[in-house]
């Protein structure tokens, strides 16, 4: 079998694996139904059918570009800011050291429980929604960051000395290489951790967004809608962290 | 004390010492934030009237249990799916892909599922926790050393001595990093779980606290959510160091 056919395989039995696990947590979603009733949640076919009906409806979409809004804001922000401090944390080494298990500890705090502090700072709205997103998410930006950096082969510092680089040319062509792998691994923790701190951050003091229209559902028994966007969120996070996953893979084979 | 942990000492003290200068000075609007002094000695308060032991005993068994229970299915479904590569490369996307979603937005399902009492926390603290110790499970069972596995053979061990004298502690060292991502995670999703939608607990207090503009209590109560976190951390950390250096010398 040539390598191609192999690759081909493989990719079919993939394909052919995850049909099986989606097909296995639609089997237990509906058993689930059957078992729990109307009061607290829809079946799939339904669920499915609902989410269709709320991509039509204009309401939702104003509710999605809040959510994105907030999302790309906050993804923006704490990945530069993450990025930058992970860069200074990991070429000045001892500040690095001191601050690693600070910021494991901050890594492991229940945000959620800070987030009235963030309400008393930024006052209700959109930049609440934004600080707490980047709460969640700058730290393993932060600490992925800082690994790529103190991982540094310095054997490829040596032979950037050794050709006489630039220091422009020793970033291009040894640095960047170097930590980009890692660095993208962080971000693509932290793009999930920011959709979940927005998404968090509107489920309280917020009348717009997607976690807004979860937790109305909740308040107001409406258990179809809060399905039908749980659903439409657990699909985004899912098909867009498999996405980055493949490219976080593509990167650290090279 | 070695000179990092000296200028951890400094840079927390230092953060805490700006706060309150800053809450002092009026820098700092008083009806946002209370001085940290201010915060300590309120804690302090409510735990000599006893004013946090409900709510703290509620936590603490909701956030044992969670994570007793991660580590023990952890465990248990880390061996299963190791030993049957069917079953691996059926979960290995869905452990890919775990973390993204965002479990919250199912708190309320439990609590239709369980009612409205400890069990929905337990269970949400447990969806968090487990997925991190089978990953660390996996990842500890995959560098068990070949020649490991071939001692076990050479001895004619079972599988369940296999697993309890050879396989098992070969992985110690990434199991313990299972055990402090289910525990976080535990006491994440627990306390995450009691300020959205929960009558009680540490997390109830503090959202209820919130509400009823009660600033001291709910400052009084972060500081020890805070305090309480970085303990188990550090715990944790010199737990670690202390196997480490234990499995060096053996």
């Amino acid at each position: 079998m040539s390598v191609s056919a192999v690759e081909r395989d493989t990719a079919i039995r993939h394909i052919g694996d995850t049909g099986a696990l989606i097909i296995i947590i639609l089997l237990v979603w509906q058993g689930l139904y059957e078992a729990v009733g109307d009061v607290a949640l829809t079946p799939p076919v339904a669920t499915f059918a609902n989410a269709g009906a709320l991509l039509r409806s204009t309401s939702f979409w104003r509710h999605l570009d809040a959510t994105t809004v907030a999302f790309l804001v906050s993804l923006a922000i704490g990945s530069l800011a993450g990025v930058a401090a992970g860069l200074a944390l990991g070429f000045h080494r001892f500040s690095g050291e001191v601050a690693e298990p600070i910021l494991t500890a901050l890594y492991t705090l229940p945000k959620v429980t800070l987030y009235p502090l963030v309400l008393l700072i930024f006052g209700l709205g959109i930049s609440a929604k934004i600080a707490f997103g980047i709460m969640h998410g700058i730290i393993p930006v932060i600490l992925f960051t800082m690994s790529a950096v103190r991982n540094i082969d310095p054997v490829h510092l040596k032979t950037a000395r050794a050709l006489h680089l630039s220091p422009l040319q020793t970033t291009v062509t040894m640095l960047a290489p170097a930590v980009i792998p890692e660095i993208f691994t962080g971000l693509r923790v932290g793009f999930s951790l920011t959709l979940l701190g927005v998404i968090i951050g509107e489920m309280f003091a917020s009348q717009r967004g997607l976690g807004f229209l979860v937790i109305n559902g909740i308040n107001t028994h409406d258990v179809p809608t809060m399905m039908a966007v749980i659903l439409l969120i657990v699909v985004f996070a899912i098909a867009a962290s498999t996405f980055l996953l493949a490219a976080d893979r593509k990167l650290h084979r090279h | 004390m070695s000179r990092i942990a000296r200028v951890q000492l400094a840079v927390i003290i230092g953060f805490f010492a700006v706060l309150e200068l800053l809450t002092r000075l009026g820098a700092i609007n008083p009806l946002t934030m209370i001085p940290p002094s201010e915060m300590a000695e309120h804690l302090w308060r409510l735990l000599w009237e006893g004013a946090l032991n409900a709510p703290m005993a509620q936590t603490f068994v909701n956030v044992a249990l969670a994570f007793m229970l991660s580590v023990g299915v952890g465990l248990a479904s880390g061996l299963a799916i190791h030993a049957l590569p069917r079953l691996r490369r059926l979960a290995d996307p869905l452990l890919a892909s775990y973390y993204a979603v965002p479990f919250f937005v199912f708190y309320p399902l439990l609590i239709a599922i369980f009612g409205l009492n400890r069990w929905p926390l337990v269970a949400i603290g447990f969806v968090f926790g487990t997925a991190a110790m089978v990953i660390a499970t996996l990842n500890g069972l995959d560098r068990v050393p070949r020649v490991m596995r071939k001692l076990a053979r050479v001895h004619r061990m079972g599988r369940l001595e296999e697993i309890a004298r050879i396989t098992m502690p070969a992985a110690v060292p990434h199991l313990f990093a299972g055990f402090k991502l289910a525990l976080a995670y535990a006491f994440i999703g627990v306390i995450a779980g009691e300020f959205i939608l929960s009558g009680s607990g540490l997390g109830h207090a503090i959202a209820y606290a919130y509400d009823s503009f009660d600033n001291q209590t709910m400052y009084a109560l972060m500081l020890f959510v805070v305090v309480l976190a970085i303990t188990l951390n550090a715990a944790l950390h010199l737990g670690e160091q202390r196997l480490m250096r234990k499995r060096r010398r053996a």
